[in-house]
């Protein structure tokens, strides 16, 4: 940052010395970007947290243009949304922008998840930052549902009569319960007004201060790597890790490519396939809310279906939405349920390996089984998975102590 | 990887090539967020030319009509009216219709395509009120020599039947004069000028 050379240079570091003796504008840069040090082998594993990052503000400025075209308004809401999509100017595009950025939300997060699971990026000392990332996940699955309400076509309507309905489930309190998150009798224009409310100003406040301490725990303990090992523990002279490089520029520089595969997908999905073939945008919900006729076939989005497979799996109403409830809070245990030796999969052993293949092999059929209108073999094949994915957790500090794992290196591997 | 092996030149060049590209990319992108502020199809619609047929307007009426929103009014001036245009010149703060506050067929001496029929619209260039048409030539509250126009009951702010301001009110300017042309001798068309319509 020091130029002395010339007067802009002189006058640019006089600024700096001014901010910086009212607010540590430079440490902070050095803090997070320039002494920031991440460990040299990250993979493009790692490349999902920035995009993460970046999908978020994607979806909060097209958001906040959507809002000022959307009529949240149960006679008004579905035609706004054609209005926009033809009427105003590029209204299509940032709507297209915003229902994949959804999809590309999930996309990210699942990968960025499957990282931290892989390389055993929420063991000791980087528990707290697995907790807030979940608790990200869980504000996101509500932000994608109160969103997905929005348009107020039918799949809207009818998927949030399925969804509040689950907590009419709990015992004694239930039925009072879904009554007073619709606000009436029926999903209606006061169930549709309160959701705006949410989807617009609560939550993405709230995912907004999930993510700054999501940030500021990772900061602190520092990134995982694919080793699982701790660069912390061998520093030079100066105090930084010898297996460390500076987040900027090496890794911002790195990121940027990501953001430019990224952005590549994205944006062809967006010109050309901005429906995902039924899969983003549901057929169904081209058509307006109709509170008396219910689409064939009522499936979510693709990235609830895994757990909408485990609900319809368990033959009992309460039963199923404890279990899927349960699929996604046994989550937060992962910290405490793994007592592997090693954090990397690189260094489990094969009863690890195949163990955790199985549960992504599993995750994704109960999710292609979650879209599908089910028979008697699909519902078997759900329970059958349905029970593995809880194995895989419950069993988790038993084979996880068995597996016989490999030594782990003192230095990152290149 | 040793400091001294560092290419400064490749490296400005790719650092300048990224930015530059990069700042393409962002202004892509900043562009449908800048144009889904303009008016939408809907209102593009709304703001489309309005058809007005003045086949029963009578010497000395005038009709109202809403183009964009405002109040456009036609007025159908008599002999006499057209009269006192000429005798109020002196009194008016912009008899000639200088400033451009009308189409370039409309800077003349009745500020109109045909010398009987004004069109204007009936917008106070002042604050935005719309004023009154008060057609009677006999002293009003506000002037002792009224010879008929347009009186504007927010700032008293005053125009001849041209629409023309007159000296010594609040409002700046003539009223604005809509582009206007005829379909025929019947009907009017509010906002194409002559040479564009078919």
């Amino acid at each position: 940052m020091a130029n002395g050379q010339n007067m802009v240079g002189r006058a640019a570091d006089a600024t700096m010395e001014w901010v910086d003796a009212r607010i540590p504008a430079t440490q902070f840069y050095k803090d997070h970007l320039s002494n920031y040090y991440a460990s040299k082998n990250l993979n493009m594993w790692y490349f999902f947290g920035s995009l993460s990052l970046l999908v978020l503000v994607n979806q909060l400025l097209t958001g906040i243009w959507l809002t000022m075209h959307y009529k949240p308004d149960a006679a008004l809401a579905f035609a706004s949304v054609e209005y926009i999509m033809r009427d105003v100017p590029y209204g299509w595009l940032v709507r297209y922008m915003h229902s994949t950025g959804a999809s590309a939300f999930f996309v990210v997060v699942y990968l960025h998840m499957w990282r931290g699971i892989m390389y055993g990026s929420y063991r000791k000392p980087r528990e707290l930052i697995w907790i807030f990332g979940m608790l990200i996940y869980l504000a996101l699955m509500a932000e994608a549902f109160l969103g997905y309400v929005l348009p107020w076509g039918q799949m809207s309507y009818w998927g949030a009569q399925v969804i509040v309905s689950l907590f009419s489930a709990i015992p004694f309190i239930g039925e009072g319960l879904t009554e007073w998150i619709r606000g009436d009798y029926l999903i209606s224009d006061a169930t549709l007004n309160r959701f705006f409310a949410l989807h617009v100003v609560a939550l993405p406040m709230a995912i907004l201060l999930l993510v700054l301490l999501h940030l500021t725990a990772l900061h602190s303990v520092g990134s995982n790597n694919p080793d699982g090992v701790e660069i912390k523990a061998n520093k030079d002279e100066n105090g930084v890790p010898v297996d460390g490089i500076a987040f900027h520029p090496y890794y911002t520089v790195k990121d940027m490519i990501g953001v430019g595969f990224f952005l590549l997908i994205f944006a062809f999905v967006i010109f050309f396939a901005p429906e995902g073939g039924g899969y983003f945008l549901e057929h169904d919900n081209f058509v307006p809310a109709d509170p008396l006729v219910t689409p064939a076939l009522i499936k979510p989005v693709w990235y609830f279906t895994p757990y909408y497979a485990m609900l319809r799996a368990v033959p009992d109403k309460l039963g199923g939405v404890i279990v899927m409830g349960g699929a996604v809070m046994i989550l937060f245990a992962l910290p405490w349920l793994d007592r592997s030796n090693v954090k990397s999969i690189r260094y489990k052993g094969v009863l690890a390996k195949v163990l955790y293949g199985l549960f992504v092999v599993s995750f994704l059929v109960l999710g292609w089984l979650g879209g599908q209108a089910g028979s008697d073999t699909m519902t078997f094949w759900a329970r059958v998975l349905t029970i593995y994915y809880f194995a895989f957790f419950i069993g988790m500090p038993w084979w996880s102590r068995w597996d016989k794992t490999k030594p782990v290196p003192e230095r990152v591997t290149t | 990887m040793s400091s001294e092996d560092v290419n400064d030149g490749r490296r400005r060049f790719l650092t300048g090539s990224f930015a530059v590209v990069g700042a393409a990319g962002a202004l892509g992108a900043a562009i449908p967020f800048i144009k889904m502020w303009e008016p939408s199809a809907k209102a593009q619609a709304a703001g489309a030319p309005v058809e007005v047929n003045i086949g029963k307007l009578e010497p000395g009426q005038m009709l109202t009509t809403e183009w964009r929103g405002r109040p456009i009014w036609v007025v159908n001036r008599t002999p006499e009216m057209l009269e006192a245009l000429g005798g109020v010149r002196d009194e008016l703060r912009d008899p000639d219709s200088a400033v451009e506050q009308q189409p370039g067929y409309a800077q003349n001496d009745t500020r109109s395509l045909k010398p009987e029929l004004l069109i204007v619209i009936g917008v106070c260039t002042h604050l935005g009120c719309s004023p009154k048409f008060i057609p009677e030539m006999e002293p009003q509250a506000f002037s002792e020599e009224w010879v008929g126009g347009f009186f504007c009951p927010c700032h008293s702010s005053k125009f001849d039947l041209a629409g023309r301001v007159f000296a010594g009110v609040p409002a700046p300017s003539n009223l604005e004069v809509p582009p206007h042309s005829y379909l025929d001798d019947e009907r009017i068309v509010i906002g194409i000028d002559p040479e564009d319509a078919a």
